[in-house]
């Protein structure tokens, strides 16, 4: 219980201030969300919601110049190797969507001094799509991979 | 001992960097067995990776992310330079680690 308080304490002062930085016109809403865990974002229950508190859109195209690499069935859900790639250029940002996970944002990354590469291992409840979506240039784009999977990964 | 084992591989100017964390990734569903309680979620919020001193990639986790999380990034720089990884958790737990490429 103390352990929760205190982390709403925390979430309570720190919006407060973002909210007092954007008042005063010092700072975007996104660039003051970005330094901060979004919450609300990862907490979406559906991929659009998720998209629009991540990125202040849910507009994403298709792309052919986004690899996903994942495998195309994993038996063990709670351990799917993903790799997203972009030859997109200006890629700034990669998250890592699975629409039907309870949570479908898994995971966002800010590759600005990096190159639009990243590899990890995700959990997938059922068999799904992997999505990768791309923010270049402040335009959203999107590839998926479907994952067959044998046992679900969220549960126990 | 640290949570974090890193691997960095120069290639060109480019380095590959791999690592390993020791984390549980805890989901918050998951049910202890011999008690019937949910074990409470612990996960990995954010990570972070800097090259002597200067931040190139921040990432943002859940417990979407695979127990033992992975991660391989690839980021300019070469032979010598300074890798220093931190992750911070929901608990409020946090760990770093620095390594030469």
């Amino acid at each position: 219980m103390q352990t929760k308080r205190r982390v709403f304490l925390k979430g309570s002062l720190a919006a407060s201030a973002a909210g007092l930085a954007v008042g005063a016109g010092l700072l975007s809403p996104r660039a003051v969300l970005a330094a901060d865990w979004p919450k609300a974002a990862f907490e979406s229950e559906s991929m659009d919601n998720a998209l629009s508190e991540l990125f202040g859109s849910s507009d994403v195209s298709d792309s052919d110049d986004i690899t996903v690499k994942a495998p195309d069935i994993a038996e063990n859900g709670a351990v799917v190797p993903v790799t997203i790639e972009s030859g997109i250029s200006d890629s700034k940002e990669v998250a890592i969507f699975v629409s039907k996970n309870p949570n479908p944002l898994v995971a966002s990354f800010d590759l600005s001094g990096a190159n639009p590469f990243v590899s990890t291992r995700i959990r997938m409840g059922e068999t799904d799509d992997v999505t990768g979506v791309v923010n270049a240039g402040g335009k959203l784009y999107k590839a998926g991979k479907e994952v067959k999977v044998t046992i679900g990964g969220c549960g126990g | 001992m640290s949570t974090i084992r890193m691997r960095i591989s120069p290639a060109g100017d480019v380095l590959d960097v791999k690592a390993l964390i020791r984390h549980p990734m805890e989901t918050g569903q998951r049910e202890d067995k011999s008690t019937g309680e949910k074990i409470p979620a612990d996960y990995i919020e954010t990570m972070s990776v800097k090259v002597n001193g200067e931040q190139v990639m921040q990432a943002n986790l859940s417990a979407g992310v695979s127990k033992n999380p992975y991660l391989n990034i690839k980021i300019p720089g070469k032979k010598g330079d300074e890798i220093k990884m931190t992750w911070n958790s929901n608990t409020g737990e946090s760990d770093e680690a620095t390594q030469a490429a």
